[in-house]
Parts: C-alpha cells; sequence; structure tokens
C-alpha cells in the first residue's frame, strides 16, 4: 500500500476528462426534461454522437469538424424522437429506450469499417505562464478545450434557465404545458428546440468519448455513461451547478478508486468499483431533501387540443 | 363449429410442423449448423474476433457446402446467453459453440435440454456428455510478456489491468508476475480490476492511472485496443496485444502480442460430429499446438531480450519447462511449489490465490 503514489494534481485534472463526457450530456438532458419532455434515449444519442464524430474526423483531419458532426448527429437523431412523442403522440418512455436501442445498432452499422482506426489528436489549453504553474496548470489550466466547454455550458444553462425570458419560458412549458400554450407560447416548437438541444449535446458527450478520452471506436463504447447522465439530472434535482458536482463526484470517484486499486490500497476492489455509483446517488439523494421537484408536465404528452 | 375450426387449426400446425421438421433434417444432412455465441461485436479487435476469423477459416477449411456458420455477437454472459443458445439449437445448429467463461452454467443447462446436440464452451471447466470444455493455456503466453516486461521497464513499475476475477486472469497475473520477477528482482506490480472484459473508456482510464502512478509498462487482459492508445499518447510506455495481435499499434507501443487461435480446434471439433466421432473431453491448450501464439516481437525489444523471450517459449512449446516450476510461495508466504516441482492442471484451473511477492488481494 503506498498512498504517495497518488499524484493530487493528476488526479484532480483526470477527474476533469472523466466527468466530461456525462456532464455535457447530462446538462443536454436537463434542458429537456426542464421543457417537460423525459427522452430516455440519451445513450443512443451519446453513441451516435460518437461515431458521427469519430467519421468526420478521421476522414477531415479535424477534431473540430468531428465535435460539429456529433452535435448535429445526435440531434439528427432526436428529431426521430421528437416527431414520435411530439407528433405522434407517442409514450415519451418507450420512445426514449427505442431511441437508445436503434442508435446502438445504427452506430454499429456505421462504425463497421471504422475499427482500429486512430483518430487525429485534439488540442490542448496551453497557455505561456497558467499552464506552467505548478499545481493550478495541471488541475485548471492544460485540459483539452471541451472540458472548459462543459464547463461554460453549466454556466450558460444556469444563467438562461435563471435570468433570461426564454428561460423562464421554457420552465413555464415544462411546468405547465397547458397554461403556456393558453398565453400563446408554441408548446410543441419549443420542445423541439429543446430535445434537438438534448441531443446535440449527448452527441458532443458521445465524441468526447470516442475522440478525446479513449480515443477510438469500439461498438458500445459509451458503456451506460447515458443512463448514469439520466440519473444524475434527477438526483441533481434539475439544477445545472448540481450536475456539475454529481459529474465531479461520479468522474472523481471513478479515477480515485482506479488510483487506490493501482496503489494496492486494502479495500477489496468490489468495493472500489462500486462506489462511484453509490457515493454520487448517495450524495445527491441527500441534497435533493430540499424538495425541489421534477417540473410538472414532465413526461406528459401535449395536445393543443386537451 | 369453433371445436371443427380448432381442431383443424391443430391439424394444419402439425402437419406444418412435420413439414419444417423432415426438411429441416433433409437440410441438416446437407450440412453441418455450427453455431457461435460471442460476448462481444466481432471486430472487437480482440477476443471475439479472433473467434470469430477462427470460426470464418474453419468454414473455409471444412468447405462452405458441407458446414454453415450461424453467430451471435454481443450476446451478455448469464441467463440471456441461455436463451440465444436454445434458439440456435432449435434452430437445427449440430455443435455451438459458447465462448465465454460466462456462458459456463447457462451452456450446461441448454445441453441437458438438447442431448442430440453437440455443446463445447471455451475457457470453463464443467461437462456434460454432449458438452466439452476447451481453453488455452494463456499464462504460458504471459510467461513470455512478463520476460520482455522485467527487462523493459525503467520506472520498475508494471501496471495490470485485470478484467474479471476468475482463475485464467489470475493465473495470468502470477505467471506475468514470477518471470518479470525473475529477469528484474526490483520489480513492482500495480493491478486494477475492471469487471468487464470489454469497455474501452473504463480501460482508458485505468491505463492512464498506471502510466500517472510511474508504470511503463502496461499489460492488460481485457479485449479492446485502447490501453494501448493510452499509452501511445503517453508517450514512453509499451504495452501488447491482447487476443489479437492489435499490430496496428506497433512497433511501439504494441511491443508483442497473444494471440488466439482457435481455428484447428474448431475444424477438428467439426469433423468429428461430421464423421460422427465427437465425443466429451476437456482440452487445454498453450503454445505446443499453437492455441497459443506469439505475436511478432518488434524491434524496440533490444536483441538480447527477444532472445531470451523466444528462448522461454521455445522451451515452453518443447515442454521442457513450465511457467510454474518451484520453488514458489503463496503471497502469505506459504509454500506453494518446492523446488523443482510443477504446477499440477487441478491447482492451477482453480487458482484464485497470487504469487509472493505481489499486493493487493485477489477479489473473491
Amino acid at each position: 500500500m503506498d498512498i504517495s503514489a497518488i499524484n493530487p494534481a493528476l488526479l484532480l485534472a483526470s477527474l476533469m476528462v472523466a466527468s466530461t463526457a456525462v456532464l455535457i450530456a447530462a446538462i443536454g438532458e436537463l434542458i429537456v426534461e426542464k421543457a417537460g419532455v423525459l427522452n430516455l434515449g440519451v445513450e443512443g444519442m451519446m453513441i451516435t454522437g460518437a461515431i458521427c464524430g469519430f467519421i468526420v474526423a478521421v476522414t477531415t483531419g479535424s477534431p473540430l469538424l468531428g465535435f460539429v458532426a456529433a452535435a448535429f448527429g445526435g440531434a439528427v437523431l432526436s428529431i426521430l424522437f421528437a416527431v414520435l412523442t411530439q407528433f405522434a403522440l407517442a409514450n415519451q418512455v418507450a420512445s426514449g429506450l427505442a431511441l437508445t436501442l436503434f442508435g446502438l445498432g445504427l452506430s454499429a452499422l456505421m462504425g463497421q469499417s471504422y475499427v482500429g482506426i486512430k483518430p487525429p489528436s485534439s488540442a490542448k489549453l496551453d497557455l505561456p505562464v497558467l499552464s506552467d504553474l505548478p499545481f493550478f496548470g495541471k488541475v485548471l489550466f492544460s485540459h483539452d478545450l471541451m472540458v472548459y466547454f462543459g464547463l461554460a455550458l453549466v454556466a450558460a444553462t444556469w444563467a438562461f434557465l435563471k435570468y433570461s425570458r426564454a428561460g423562464l419560458i421554457l420552465k413555464a412549458v415544462g411546468e405547465n404545458h397547458d397554461a403556456a400554450h393558453a398565453l400563446g407560447y408554441k408548446v410543441i416548437r419549443i420542445r423541439i428546440m429543446a430535445i434537438m438541444f438534448g441531443g446535440a449535446c449527448a452527441g458532443l458527450g458521445g465524441a468526447y468519448i470516442s475522440l478525446i478520452r479513449v480515443p477510438q471506436w469500439t461498438e458500445g463504447m459509451t458503456g451506460g455513461v447515458g443512463w448514469i447522465a439520466l440519473a444524475l439530472v434527477v438526483f441533481a434535482s434539475w439544477k445545472p451547478w448540481r450536475v456539475l458536482l454529481g459529474a465531479w463526484l461520479f468522474g472523481g470517484v471513478t479515477v480515485l478508486q482506479l488510483n487506490l486499486q493501482a496503489a494496492g490500497i486494502a479495500i477489496p476492489a468490489e468495493y472500489l468499483s462500486m462506489s462511484p455509483y453509490l457515493i454520487t446517488i448517495l450524495v445527491l439523494v441527500i441534497m435533493s431533501f430540499d424538495r425541489s421537484g421534477a417540473p410538472a408536465s414532465l413526461g406528459r404528452t401535449f395536445h393543443a387540443s386537451q | 363449429m369453433l371445436l371443427k375450426k380448432r381442431t383443424f387449426l391443430a391439424g394444419a400446425a402439425t402437419v406444418a410442423a412435420l413439414t419444417a421438421l423432415s426438411t429441416g433434417a433433409a437440410l441438416a444432412q446437407d450440412k453441418t449448423k455450427v453455431g457461435f455465441v460471442y460476448v462481444g461485436p466481432i471486430n472487437d479487435g480482440g477476443w471475439t474476433q479472433h473467434h470469430h476469423e477462427s470460426a470464418l477459416k474453419m468454414v473455409e477449411a471444412i468447405g462452405e457446402d458441407k458446414v454453415e456458420l450461424v453467430y451471435q455477437e454481443n450476446v451478455p454472459e448469464g441467463p440471456d446467453s441461455e436463451r440465444a443458445m436454445t434458439q440456435m439449437a432449435l434452430q437445427g445448429a449440430d455443435i455451438i459453440f459458447s465462448t465465454s467463461f460466462g456462458y459456463m452454467d447457462p451452456t450446461l443447462n441448454v445441453a441437458g435440454k438438447f442431448p442430440d446436440v453437440k455443446f463445447e464452451h471455451a475457457t470453463g471447466y464443467k461437462t456434460a456428455d454432449n458438452m466439452s470444455a476447451y481453453s488455452a493455456r494463456f499464462y504460458e503466453g504471459r510467461a513470455v510478456q512478463g520476460t520482455i516486461a522485467g527487462h523493459m521497464t525503467k520506472s520498475n513499475i508494471i501496471g495490470y489491468i485485470a478484467s474479471v476475477p476468475i482463475p485464467e486472469v489470475v493465473r495470468g497475473i502470477n505467471s506475468a508476475y514470477l518471470h518479470a520477477k525473475k529477469v528484474n528482482p526490483d520489480v513492482e506490480f500495480k493491478i486494477i480490476w475492471l469487471y468487464t472484459w470489454m469497455d474501452p473508456a473504463k480501460e482508458a482510464d485505468a491505463a492512464k492511472t498506471l502510466i500517472d502512478q510511474g508504470a511503463d509498462v502496461i499489460l492488460q487482459h481485457t479485449d479492446s485496443t485502447a490501453p494501448l492508445a493510452a499509452a501511445k499518447e503517453a508517450g514512453g510506455v509499451i504495452g501488447f496485444g491482447q487476443a489479437g495481435d492489435m499490430a496496428e499499434y506497433g512497433p511501439s507501443p504494441r511491443v508483442s502480442s497473444i494471440i488466439d487461435n482457435w481455428e484447428p480446434y474448431y475444424t477438428s471439433r467439426v469433423e468429428a460430429v461430421m464423421d460422427g466421432t465427437w465425443e466429451s473431453h476437456s482440452v487445454w491448450e498453450g503454445i505446443d499446438t499453437g492455441m497459443v501464439g506469439i505475436g511478432e516481437i518488434s524491434d524496440v525489444v533490444p536483441e538480447d531480450v527477444k532472445a531470451e523471450a523466444l528462448a522461454i517459449k521455445d522451451a515452453i512449446a518443447a515442454g521442457e519447462y513450465h511457467p510454474f516450476t518451484g520453488p514458489i510461495n503463496k503471497q502469505d508466504g506459504t509454500p506453494w511449489l518446492a523446488e523443482g516441482e510443477v504446477a499440477d492442471d487441478g491447482t492451477l484451473a482453480g487458482m484464485m490465490f497470487y504469487v509472493e511477492g505481489i499486493e493487493g488481494s485477489v477479489p473473491q
């Protein structure tokens, strides 16, 4: 057992990387759910984004274009969900599950000839002075740009929901779609935009895994991160900063348990392996005792005639 | 009227079933139907891909006019695999290969229900009248790997990404450790258990963690190429291909590999079914028969190290050397093998303990 083998700076640095994919996907789902739609297809949209981004990044040689394509791919897939649930008035839970299964299959098909290929590497932040700071340089200022994008997205989402008029309208639609409709807001249109935003975010999260975190393409490589993102939104009581906290907790405990195992600490590996799930849920459940509940119209179908 | 209709329907169904059965039997005489159940996708670059490639070569070797291959990918270990195998048996498969440890009990159950179908289970130890067990002595390959790893590490820290705590994986760790230690007494192993055979994101995280903690050689018992990708990105770190050659990561970080070659076994077993000589058995083949292959050792490895590794490989193949030759103590210091004593297959098959010198404990 040798705890000193764990370098706190490296640990915190890898925490940021390990939490980014789940963070971006969860923020997207938060907006979707705030608009009153429950999309369980996050995993499917993530993996579709992962392969779309991978294909484009490999063919064009540009990771940036890859991420753009990933967002696009995730959004396109989410349109399928939007059509099913907003126009055909299909059940949201069933449609979301179907979307996940569909996305997993579609991505496997698309990715068949992309196995074993290495994507172009993404640029990392390299600020002359800041990146060389002893501790904080490594932890805060030497990541790939998507890490900062994720953090900016949390701040932007928070500000959008709290201060902007559009954010208020979005929340109104999610809380009571009949009232929002009576006030003249286009409930369906707003929800479709929210769903597409969620799809784009999930796609970005997926591409983060296939282009930066792993980086390579393998079938089913998101490995359930989409489901974690869904759980984070609920346990974070639909609050952006708590989603960030949850993602850090999850990513942090994940890398911490790997580090503890590698350092040979005497806690059995089984317990360490389950700890990320357990600790994240536990902390967020305790925090959600303040009774800030789900959007009131969450998962309910809206039709203007009703 | 209703009764008549029902009788008619039942009659029609019987006729249909009989027709199906007779055509099924006729077809079965023409072609032998071989089923494969895979735990991962057939292009995972590792374990499943090599089973599938071996299956395709088997079909080629026997002839496409004589064998029909059916397979199912991504079958979860456990009860769901029972459904997959039952379906294959119902579709008229003559022999079914289930290619992961976790299919052992499901295979046994399905074998009980279909006494006329032959079953072959990979890497397990349970058998029945119509169910064989076959496995490879991967620990022989690990001995070669450990030798290279022990020589190549500069930090004297070797990282090991372990998959699922079963004897096969524990044997691999022990074998690699013993041989690394033999050539480099200062060597230290850092082991991470992931509880999965393949999850690229987790494998990448584990590899990065090990590298962060000073490892400059990564051994993996998981199936994806993610650890090699992480090693490449870190720079100055080497690794090995697992189950497949993973040559696309050569000459560095991938310096060698353990390759599974199941084709000769598959061909001989399917042929045995065809000529009616199939019998249940339990086999464990190694470097000698070619079931365990050592991928080309790249030029990053110095000549003398390469020669030493190949010498061990040849000695194992010739039966002159056993990777578990005493004196070896268990982790707690109690003697396991005396000087010159060789481990018996029974102990190896159930090996759930580390040898002396490895830190941490085997998850039980």
